[in-house]
């Protein structure tokens, strides 16, 4: 088994340490701003991630039915609105906004020059987090005269307390800011740097955020236009299948805005722990390109089977989606390549025996290839999803869920936490704790997650619902056929497979707060330099860095397919067709 | 730009794949005749509904008609927490019929989902969810709300009763 990426012996005491050691705290030294600022994110992004996923265990136990006793059956609700408002807005994008920090400071090399706009957009999230849990919590805790649990998607005529919207558009707002961050950044960098090729991680950002902003006006609109005055009473009615539509426009690209900071990590990090190097940077920047052009004009696919939106819309958000498959397959492509080529350097061989040379008991390394490989996993049943006549079988069954596990839950999450046990050394010059502890962790969650999401899968092929207290229905007499295995069989892969991802998300934050909590070390383990890619961005059409003309295409695909059927939902009244709000 | 062999093989590859996958989709809508869900049903005035006017929101009162030979419509209403027919009496319809469901809800978003079957839709307040299907054997089958609508969405569920052409007895058309 190959060793800890960059390492080499002490000969006296026998330690691994990073070569060279003056490099020790490389990043932290040379960047201490944007290294504070990153540290704050992961600290939030952490304490979500950790409530988030205790509310999840809660839940596997709770619907399966193996043990109902933290919350009755009508507060489930609110717990599963926590688990998806915390783990799916709050967790990702404080990540989110504390690795790109990193990844552009670095890649620019320059500290942030705008301290106090990162406090803004710092502070400004956690505020909205803050308001939005508030409201989540009021549904739990009689004392809050506010409840919001009206679940992430937030569908109307179902009304949350106002501070649960003002605090999602916040969140919202607050990360524009962290976007503006960066772009002010890369204008200051090109003003001195006048013809260079954007450095990669910086375009993956860009590209990134571009497409973030895109997609955050479908929600934005919602929220601010729609959800804030009505939860106000400013206005009596807004229109059900309108504000529903406006919230798929984002809820679809989102997912992307969760996997492009893992496809950033997988192309530029992954092929050096592996050993080795990236085989394209052209091709990369190919990918982030074809994300930004599409990962937008595709949202009405989870409206498939949705009144009041004509199929022909439905079948063009169809063929829009199948053709976003692809710059996942070419990513799946080279990050295997990567694994197998880095492996190889180490001296690996054979079909399948370069397997053997990778650094598997480097939990970076194996969280981000784990994550890969269940991300290929989620893929196919994402294909399922996207195939309009099949949808109809799984819409809103626990498949899922099972189903974005796979994806945000694991591609993004794991590969999330993975990455930190390389970061968090260097945003804090100490050396990971507990390393066993730490090398086990990603397997937990795999067999976890191998357990829960099969089991989610199998179930919804047999008709059982999502977001449901008590799938069980017992007056109704209806009883869940399995294809393969029965329903309680199921029902208890979920809980175990929930319990063993709780398990690993302690193991994980245990690792992480006896880290940060000890003193810096004389010596860490990781070394911060990322290897040139084998062929580098010399070799790619320049066009590639041209952002301007990718948001213009992005935009104009944007109009050409939400166009007509927003015309033609609006043409029954944007404020009419609802009936009166129903608070919850 | 230099693409690698494999990689091109690979892009080939994919390429492939996606077409395929757009190309069933289109068979399976012109070929077999897989019927989408559409805007058929139109809109209506979900106040209206709530009120109890069906006649004046255009949309019959709750129940199954005949409208043909071997056509029937069903009306209903889902709304917080049941559906209207199916919780407190099952939908009556003859077997191997055409059946057409008008699915509307006077209150929040609903789902109404046949377990076993590929009857799924959405139930939006404003929208009325129009399809039409066929069950050829008699039995029961489950109908279960499959978006949350409120605290007690878990026990919002129903029942179809397709039962022999001979047997289908047509009380529920009393609303006419
Ligand atoms: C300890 C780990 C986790 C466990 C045990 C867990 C468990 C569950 C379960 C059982 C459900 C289904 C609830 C229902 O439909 O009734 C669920 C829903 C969900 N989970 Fe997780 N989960 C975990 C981690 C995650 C992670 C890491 C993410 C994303 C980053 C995530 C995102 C979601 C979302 C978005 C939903 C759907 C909420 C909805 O349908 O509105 N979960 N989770
Ligand atoms: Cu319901
Ligand atoms: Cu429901």
């Amino acid at each position: 088994m190959a060793t800890i990426d960059d390492t080499a012996t002490d000969t006296e005491t026998g330690e691994e340490y990073a070569t060279p050691p003056e490099e020790r705290s490389a990043y932290l030294d040379r960047y201490p701003s944007a290294a504070r600022i990153v540290r704050w994110c992961f600290l939030v992004a952490f304490g979500a991630l950790g409530v988030g996923g205790l509310f999840g265990m809660i839940q596997a136990l709770h619907r399966t039915g193996v043990f109902r006793g933290f919350v009755s059956s009508s507060d489930y609700y609110s717990v599963l609105t926590g688990h998806g408002v915390l783990l799916v807005l709050v967790f990702t994008t404080f990540f989110i906004a504390g690795l790109f920090t990193w990844a552009v400071t670095q890649s620019l090399e320059m500290d942030l020059p705008r301290p106090r706009l990162a406090v803004t957009w710092f502070s400004m999230i956690l505020l909205g987090t803050v308001l939005a849990g508030t409201a989540i919590l009021g549904g739990l805790v009689d004392q809050i005269p506010a409840s919001a649990d009206v679940l992430y998607t937030m569908y109307s005529p179902m009304q949350a307390h106002p501070i649960f919207y003002i605090g999602a558009a916040l969140i919202i707002v607050g990360s524009w800011i962290a976007g503006a961050n960066y772009f002010l950044m890369y204008r200051d960098w090109r003003a001195e740097n006048a013809g260079e090729r954007i450095p990669l991680q910086t375009f993956m950002v860009l590209t990134t955020f571009l497409m973030w902003y895109l997609a955050t006006v479908g929600i934005a609109i919602e929220v601010v236009v729609f959800l804030i005055p009505w939860s106000l009473g400013l206005i009596s009615e807004v229109n059900p299948l309108f504000t529903r539509t406006l919230f798929w426009y984002f809820g679809h690209p989102v997912v992307y805005f969760w996997l492009m900071p893992a496809y950033l990590i997988w192309y530029t990090i992954l092929p050096k722990l592996s050993g080795g190097r990236l085989f394209s940077d052209p091709l990369a920047r190919v990918v982030f390109v074809l994300f930004l052009l599409l990962s937008t004009p595709t949202g009405i696919h989870h409206q498939y089977v949705d009144p009041g939106i004509p199929e022909g819309f439905k079948f063009v958000a169809m063929t829009n989606t199948m053709f976003l498959l692809l710059p996942s397959l070419l990513t799946a492509f080279t990050v295997v390549a990567s694994i197998e080529h880095g492996a190889r350097q180490n001296g690996g061989g054979g079909l399948f025996g370069w397997l053997k040379n990778l650094p598997w008991d480097n939990p970076a390394f194996s969280g981000c290839t784990l994550a890969g490989l269940m991300f290929a996993a989620g893929g196919f049943s994402g294909m399922i999803n996207a195939g309009m006549n099949i949808n109809y079988l799984i819409h809103n069954t626990l498949w899922v869920p099972g189903h974005f596990h796979l994806t945000v839950g694991t591609a993004s999450a794991l590969t999330f936490m993975a990455i930190t046990y390389w970061l968090l050394p260097q945003l804090t010059g100490k050396r990971i704790r507990n390393y066993t502890i730490a090398s086990i962790q990603p397997y937990v969650w795999f067999i976890g997650m191998f357990l829960m999401s099969n089991a989610m899968h199998r179930a919804g092929l047999a008709g059982v619902p999502r977001r449901t207290a008590e799938p069980q229905y017992p007056s109704q007499g209806i009883t869940f056929e399995g294809v393969v295995g029965g329903v309680s069989e199921m029902r208890l892969q979920i809980a175990i497979g929930g319990v063993l991802l709780t398990v690993s998300l302690a193991m994980f934050l245990y690792v992480i707060a006896t880290t940060w909590l000890g003193p810096r070390s004389e010596r860490i383990r990781v070394n911060g330099r990322i290897p040139k890619p084998l062929s580098s961005a010399d070799d790619s059409p320049r066009v590639l860095d041209n952002m301007k003309l990718w948001i213009a295409i992005a935009v104009v695909l944007v109009l050409l397919t939400y166009g007509p059927p927003v015309a033609s939902i609006v043409a029954d009244g944007i404020f009419a067709g609802g009936s009166a709000p129903v608070p919850v | 730009m230099e693409i690698h062999r494999f990689e091109k093989l690979w892009l080939g590859v994919g390429l492939v794949l996606i077409v395929g996958l757009i190309a069933t989709v289109a068979y399976g809508a012109v070929g077999p005749g897989v019927a989408m869900m559409d805007d058929d049903g139109g809109t209506i005035d979900p106040e209206t509904v709530a009120d109890g006017n069906y006649e004046q929101a255009n949309f019959k009162s709750p129940g199954v008609r005949q409208v043909g030979e071997d056509e029937y419509t069903a009306h209903v209403v889902a709304r917080q927490f049941l559906f209207e027919p199916g919780t407190q009496e099952p939908i009556q319809v003859p077997a191997g019929s055409e059946v057409t469901f008008y699915v509307t809800s006077p209150d929040v978003v609903h789902g109404f989902s046949v377990v076993g079957t590929n009857v799924n839709t959405m139930v939006i307040p404003g929208q009325v969810a129009q399809f039409t299907t066929q069950f050829d054997e008699s039995g029961e089958y489950g109908i279960v709300c499959h978006e949350y609508c409120g605290a007690a969405h878990h026990t919002m569920a129903g029942t179809i009763e397709v039962v022999p052409q001979s047997q289908f007895n047509s009380t529920m058309t009393v609303g006419e």
